[in-house]
């Protein structure tokens, strides 16, 4: 196959994988709202059931199981299992476009003998991908298919604007990108994007489900954040997915920081990237001491890891394209 | 006593009721240092100056930072009067040198060194400490579990010790219960990693401190030495000794550039390579090497960086008896993707001086636009000259650019019909001004940007990093716990241990890490329970 026909292809597969994650998106919004109880009135009863089962835990495959073994009787439990089937679809669906999508970052790797991120598309395909596969893999050990919606969403978004705004032809690489170091800074930089993109994703739905819980249960009006974990069980993951993308991220950092004494003779110069990379590890730095700190717990560090997440997009989006500096490799426009 | 109400306490210590007491005297000096220290230690105002550390860094990145582009830096100053005199005042153009960003790092990690000194205390005191003695009743716990295993009490706690023993922990047996401890890296993790970025700043600070950089832009077939004068910039560090600089010499025999030649990325670069021959020193053996990007030359501690490239054209110029007057290679300065390239010639042995100044053009073309290129390969070399006479002024001692002409001294050269002249050359073409003398362009050659660095910081720096990231990872990853494990202490379950039959065993633990949740305590729990309950203390799992 010709490298040509080769990137071709990979435009192919993106198309394809954006169609099925769009799919996996609806999937993921039904599971929530078909799943959540209904108006108040009406159903109030199942409403209040739900909620004790959805209470019982994370909205895992075992609640609803539970929900599904009570029999067709119950209009509630028939709602939870047919959710369920639809949360069931939504994770094939999304494994399907995973794979299509890793087809296609790894076609245009092969188009071009190389690893498939040397530009600004390539490396928002590359990193959607990461944020598509840190879901997947946690997803296979943690209850977090409610998040479905607000991963495959920012994913969906990302390669619309890749192939729409900063699609480039598959080339060769620029001398500057041409080191070890590229597989190794960016590949890191690209899985701490995935994960800290789920971290960001739980600390918004505990600034939503924090501000849900201080209204009394018995007025609440019933939502889909009701099939979500409870506020605290959020904060905790969110806690934890942050916790486990700072290391990456730092190691992200040092490894640029290497490469860049390698190629420039400075290991750090304020470069506007390297500027960026340093203020979203700041934000995060206060993030991790903000949540060990009495009256910075909760909400006021839940804003910071959005802020955060605010930084590493400045730094992805606006740096790349518009901002002057070494790291000029989007190659759009 | 006096009536006087008690004023606030300026510490933020939890205030007590104490009985009325006379004013206190105003703060003397001691104390009044002892409360900004408490102040400026304390977590919050950690968490205050990391968010400004992290906002004071960006106005560098959108304002032209004189340390990176002072070209740029200039540019802005030019194009803003009125604004720049105010950024300067505020350091906006050198943020990264700036008072108040320096003076928030030096808060910050003042504040750290008082947050790690006490902590170290503690954490040293608590390694060298048992572990704490099980609390009266286990089963308050959040996580506790029972249960009554075979064996004699004194049996069982010694299985209970040694079951716990090879999960790591440290244990402590005592009245009958075993108390026992692990994670203790977490905290060490936690202090390494303090102490790790501070190293990290004394790393820093001693390379910027005793290193230098230099720029040295060299043509195909010369070569320069490692001291002062030979370079174009000369940035030294403030304790960098010029006296002993390595001794090496570095020659460039030929630099070759590969471009994109097709498709809509076209003319990109990709690949340079300079062909260089070094000495380390005076009499050693010579040695070559190809420095490419991410591929630098180490001399000596020394390295040396291929950072840019351009053109030199090649010219000769004749008077008007055809003897030469000038003849060498004349270094361009890109000034587009496609090395659309301005330089000047300086001929000063005429009477009067000429200088030429315009475009070099590896493929040219001259269009609405004006003269420009638009490949950055030589398919259509030309230069493009216009040409000017009178005093070049650089015998007055002034120093000038190189690459450009002060104009003040110098008339520009026209043609027959009255049109300012522009020289036009083909390389092996020759042209012969109005005044005599002919300008030949010879041949086209290359130059490399070189950047010559040394920064004894950079090794300490990166161990000073790594060491921070295994301080990091142990201090987010490592679970602290502590467990404890009684046998028959209360109940009537014990009366059977007697006859070495069965005894009560109460465990529970408590997950001491910052929003770790007790993950998989419960489950470690019930393991060791397992492990205690079988006789030869392993467990039913194979481990």
């Amino acid at each position: 196959m010709t490298s040509e026909s080769l990137a071709g292809l990979s435009n192919q597969l993106l198309y394809s994988a954006m169609a099925v994650y769009a799919g996996a998106m609806y999937c993921y919004a039904a599971e929530l709202a078909f799943g959540s109880p209904r108006r108040r009135g009406k159903a109030a009863p199942v409403a209040a059931e739900v909620r004790e089962l959805a209470s019982v835990g994370a909205p895992t495959a075992d609640v609803e199981t539970s929900a599904a073994d009570t029999g067709p009787q119950d209009d509630g439990a028939t709602r939870l299992a047919r959710a369920d089937r639809i949360g069931r679809v939504a994770v094939s669906l999304t494994v399907l476009a995973f794979l299509l999508h890793l087809g296609a970052v790894v076609a245009r790797g092969i188009a071009a003998s190389r690893p498939p991120w040397g530009n600004m598309y390539e490396f928002s395909t590359a990193g959607s991908l990461a944020v598509t596969g840190v879901f997947l893999v946690l997803l296979a050990r943690k209850p977090i298919r409610y998040l479905g919606t607000f991963v495959v969403l920012p994913v969906l978004l990302t390669l619309g604007l890749a192939v729409a705004v900063l699609y480039t032809e598959s080339a060769q690489l620029v001398p500057a990108l041409k080191s070890v170091w590229l597989v190794i800074h960016v590949s890191a930089a690209m899985i701490a994007a995935g994960v800290l993109t789920i971290g960001f994703a739980q600390s918004i739905c505990f600034l939503v489900q924090d501000r849900r819980e201080r209204v009394p249960a018995e007025v609440r009006q019933p939502s889909f954040m009701d099939r979500l974990p409870a506020a605290a069980a959020l904060d905790r993951s969110a806690y934890k997915m942050h916790a486990f993308a700072y290391p990456i991220w730092t190691f992200a950092v040092i490894a640029g920081a290497i490469w860049a004494e390698n190629a420039w003779g400075r290991y750090w110069g304020w470069d506007p990237k390297e500027t960026w990379a340093f203020i979203t590890w700041m934000v995060y730095t206060t993030y991790l001491h903000a949540r060990a700190t009495a009256g910075w717990k909760g909400r006021p560090a839940a804003y910071l890891a959005v802020l955060g997440y605010g930084t590493f997009l400045f730094n992805y989006l606006v740096v790349n394209i518009w901002l002057v500096g070494f790291h000029s490799y989007a190659g759009v426009g | 006593m006096t009536e006087t109400p008690v004023t606030d306490t300026l510490s933020s210590a939890p205030s007590r009721d104490l009985p009325p007491q006379p004013r206190p005297p105003a703060l003397q000096p001691v104390e009044l240092a002892r409360w900004a220290w408490r102040q400026l230690t304390s977590m919050r105002s950690a968490l205050v100056l990391l968010f400004l550390l992290a906002l004071a860094a960006v106005p560098g990145s959108l304002v032209p930072q004189r340390s990176i582009d002072a070209a740029r830096a200039a540019q802005f100053a030019a194009d803003h009067p009125t604004l720049a005199p105010w950024y300067d005042r505020f350091s906006l153009f050198t943020v990264y040198s700036s008072p108040w960003f320096a003076a928030t790092y030096l808060l910050l990690f003042v504040s750290l060194v008082g947050c790690v000194l006490p902590r170290s205390r503690l954490h040293l005191r608590a390694v060298l400490a048992r572990p704490p003695r099980a609390p009266q009743r286990l089963g308050r716990l959040p996580f506790h579990e029972s249960t009554t295993v075979d064996g004699a009490p004194d049996a069982v706690l010694e299985r209970a010790r040694a079951a716990l023993r090879r999960r790591g922990y440290r244990v402590d047996v005592a009245d009958g219960a075993v108390a026992a401890e692990k994670g203790y890296l977490r905290e060490t993790g936690n202090l390494v990693f303090h102490v790790a970025l501070l190293l990290l700043l004394l790393a820093v600070a001693f390379g910027h401190l005793t290193g230098y950089k230099a720029n040295i832009l060299i043509v195909e077939g010369e070569a320069f030495s490692n001291t002062v004068s030979a370079y174009d910039t000369w940035t030294p560090g403030p304790l960098a000794d010029e006296g002993a600089l390595a001794p090496f010499t570095v020659a460039l025999k030929s630099l070759e550039v590969r471009y994109q030649e097709t498709g809509t990325q076209a003319g990109a670069p990709r690949d340079f390579q300079a062909r260089v021959r070094y000495t380390t020193s005076p009499d050693t053996a010579e040695s070559s090497y190809d420095l490419r990007v991410n591929h630098p030359l180490k001399v000596d501690g020394v390295k040396v960086f291929l950072l840019g490239n351009g053109y030199a054209p090649v010219f000769t110029v004749r008077d008007k008896d055809g003897a030469v007057v000038s003849r060498g290679p004349a270094p361009f300065l890109p000034r587009d993707g496609n090395a659309t390239s301005l330089g000047v010639v300086k001929v000063t042995g005429t009477s009067p001086q000429i200088g030429f100044d315009g475009f070099f053009l590896p493929t040219a073309v001259i269009d609405q636009n004006g003269p420009h290129s638009i490949y950055p390969g030589l398919k259509l070399p030309r230069a493009l000259l216009s040409v000017w006479t009178g005093d070049l002024g650089v015998d007055g001692g002034t120093p000038q650019s190189v690459y450009s002409l002060q104009k003040s001294g110098l008339t520009q050269l026209r043609g027959e019909n009255g049109r300012k002249l522009v020289v036009g050359l083909a390389p092996g073409t020759s042209a012969t001004l109005p005044t005599g003398e002919t300008i030949t362009l010879d041949g086209v050659r290359r130059w490399a940007s070189l950047q010559v660095a040394r920064d004894p910081g950079t090794g300490p720096a990166l161990v000073a990093a790594l060491l921070a990231l295994a301080g990091l990872m142990a201090s987010l990853f490592v679970r602290r716990r502590r467990v404890w494990v009684r046998v028959g202490a209360d109940g009537e379950d014990d009366v059977d241990a007697a006859d070495g039959g069965r005894t009560l065993v109460e465990v529970a633990g408590l997950a001491r890490s910052d929003g770790e949740g007790g993950d998989g305590l419960a489950d470690e729990l019930r393991e060791l329970v397992a492990e205690i309950g079988s006789d030869d203390g392993t467990g039913a799992r194979d481990l």
